[in-house]
């Protein structure tokens, strides 16, 4: 994996939709694994579940990396690893200059202010004893940044409406409010602390394809009014194609291919990101339903035994018998267009 | 509204009106009526307890030989016992001690597992282990032998009962708050208190202890009727409060022993007084449970 440069060597040709400009956030070789343990006093390790296996990537200032791929292939766990919520196995995490994965929970402390996370649930997202405008204020309390309560409480009211929602809701519980409401409530949360980077963990699936659409405008618009740098977490194609700059597709563990959002989208160079694509419905039931389907065959492997070589070759259409030794690499096949397969 | 292009709905932007106490309390009475009646029955305890002197009509602890057996009657509502004692006035007196050992030994049980029980499931590993076997020790008597292992190492008395009471109760607590707690902890709001770099107390006693505190009151509540029962039981026994105090358990000894067939009325008053408490402490938990919930609440 020889990517730790891959994004500032995006060509002159690139498109004008990507950023360029400074890295933000640096993820060097970063593997999750979670034990398998058997006993009660004396445990044992039997297996492990490589959730993460090894997967490098950038982010620039101001830009959207999408990343994508079917349940269970590391994506929720890559962003966890990101929030320090989980500490990784291995790599390294480099955020302003400074790696994550290496500092203690108080040397963490100032860091998380600049790292927010909006989680997929809006209903199990929001302490249900807490009341909407309390949750938007607590973070700033903590980290002292409006200490004054009167000044604090103009602040929420301000966040909320940033987030279109009106002031009055502050004194609202979670539970009395709409799903779309409630997503922007943890929106305001995340921006309460002036984050410079979050991390979208399906910030818009569980919502209403209506709500949807604001809550991705909201998200763009924050971010251009903002500055902020968005790692958006997905399985929607479309919605990703919509928000993202770049998108790294990732399939059990490993990212097989990572590229500028139309590129990805136009040329799609990986056979899985081919069928994960193919796979997109086409919104007019005729077309639809003439339209050749071509499905990966077979089942996602265990992510605790993956298949050796290239993980996707027992459903690769392209598989050679070299696939099932070989670990393919990143290569860079086009200007910023990398694909993990030796067969493309 | 500067950035985002989203109008809500007018009507749903007032702030929430919330229900003034009287009516609420009346609406809560209509929706919950077994609650409401265990509720009764807690607050005519409280107030006997409370107001003993004034309420008793006799002296609980006044022998009177020349109306020893009297049944129940016009003078003595509730009959007197083998000493000529008013039983109405003894269990008016007897509701003092039964609440204030019943009170003290559930509050001191059931924050104890509360504080074990959340700290156990919030930060897990060898923590969490040590402690859920300890639990695991204590679970393994039965309540009411560990209570008179505790009494017999310490002695009778008021304070030790509470103490044997209150120790069989903290693992019970522990253990029901681990369970909630277990699931709060993988909340993603707990997630996002640790993402923002809230410190561990702070994650603890404001995000995770408010969200098991549903819990933790009904067992509070149950607590209550048990650690009546359990302090009946070891006054029964000759292990708890000693006479001539007046306690509901000691009443229910003296009479089932000897005058359950001669003499019913001294054995059945105190033992119905035990029962009606002990139920109206179970409904008043089980209506509180729900009352608490603030999705229920919400309708």
């Amino acid at each position: 994996m020889s990517m730790a440069g891959a994004a500032q060597d995006t060509g002159p040709g690139a498109a004008s939709k990507v950023r360029k400009g400074e890295v933000l956030l640096q993820v060097k070789g970063l593997k999750m694994y979670f034990p398998v343990t058997e006993g009660i006093i004396f445990r044992k390790t039997v297996a492990q579940v490589k959730a993460v296996d090894g997967i490098s990537f950038d982010i620039r200032k101001g830009e959207t990396l999408g990343l994508v791929g079917e349940s269970g292939c590391g994506k929720t766990t890559t962003g966890r690893c990101i929030l320090q919520l989980e500490r990784p196995t291995e790599g390294e995490i480099v955020f302003a200059g400074q790696n994550l994965v290496d500092l203690d929970a108080r040397a963490l402390r100032p860091l998380r202010r600049k790292i927010q996370v909006i989680f997929q649930d809006p209903y199990s997202s929001l302490n249900p004893r807490m009341k909407t405008g309390d949750i938007v204020a607590e973070p700033m309390y903590v980290h002292g940044l409006e200490p004054d309560a009167t000044k604090r409480e103009q602040r929420v009211k301000e966040l909320f409406s940033v987030c279109g929602l009106s002031p009055n809701l502050t004194d609202r519980y979670p539970h009395e409010m709409s799903g779309g409401q409630r997503q922007r409530v943890g929106i305001a949360r995340a921006l309460s602390l002036n984050p410079e980077f979050i991390v979208c963990d399906e910030a818009v699936s569980a919502l209403d394809v209506s709500i949807q659409a604001q809550v991705i405008n909201l998200l763009e618009d924050l971010r251009e009014e903002f500055g902020l740098t968005y790692l958006f977490i997905a399985h929607d194609l479309s919605v990703v194609r919509h928000l993202c700059h770049r998108v790294a597709v990732m399939y059990l563990g490993k990212i097989v291919e990572l590229a500028e959002c139309d590129e990805l989208y136009d040329n799609p160079l990986h056979p899985y990101t081919r069928a994960l694509l193919a796979a997109v419905p086409v919104p007019d039931p005729e077309i639809e339903a003439k339209r050749e389907h071509q499905t990966v065959k077979g089942e996602v492997p265990s992510p605790i035994n993956p298949p050796s070589g290239c993980v996707f070759h027992p459903r690769c259409p392209l598989a050679v018998d070299s696939c099932r030794s070989e670990i393919p690499d990143l290569r860079e096949l086009k200007p910023g267009h990398w694909v993990a397969c030796t067969e493309v | 509204m500067t950035v985002s292009d989203v109008r809500i709905d007018p009507d749903a932007e007032r702030a929430v009106e919330r229900t003034p106490r009287p009516a609420a309390l009346l609406g809560l009475i209509a929706r919950y009526p077994l609650g409401a009646a265990g509720a009764f029955v807690v607050l005519v305890m409280i107030f006997a307890a409370v107001f003993a002197e004034a309420i008793a009509p006799y002296d609980p602890e006044d022998n009177a030989f020349e109306y020893m057996f009297t049944p129940p009657g016009a003078q003595f509502w509730l009959g007197t016992d083998d000493f000529g004692r008013d039983i109405l006035s003894r269990i008016i007196h007897g509701a003092r001690t039964a609440l204030f050992v019943g009170f003290v030994a559930a509050v001191i049980g059931a924050t104890g597992g509360l504080v074990l029980g959340v700290a156990s499931a919030y930060f897990g590993g060898w923590f969490d282990l040590i402690i859920q076997r300890v639990m695991d020790v204590f679970m393994a008597f039965p309540l009411i032998i560990l209570a008179l292992a505790v009494v017999a190492v310490l002695g009778p008395g008021i304070d030790k009962v509470i103490i044997a009471i209150t120790i069989p109760f903290i693992p019970q607590c522990a253990r029901v708050v681990r369970s909630s707690a277990l699931a709060i902890r993988e909340m993603p709001y707990v997630d996002a208190a640790r993402a923002c770099g809230f410190s561990h107390a702070r994650i603890i006693l404001r995000h995770m202890v408010p969200n098991v505190m549903a819990p933790y009151l009904i067992m509070i509540t149950a607590f209550v009727g048990q650690a009546i029962l359990l302090e009946a039981v070891l006054a029964f026994l000759g292990l708890g409060v000693q006479e001539p105090t007046a306690a509901w358990g000691l009443m229910l000894k003296s009479g089932a022993e000897e005058y359950a067939e001669s003499a019913p009325w001294i054995p059945i008053f105190p033992g119905l007084a035990i029962s009606l408490a002990v139920f109206g402490f179970n409904l008043f938990g089980d209506a509180l449970r729900d009352a608490l919930d603030p999705k229920l609440r919400a309708q």
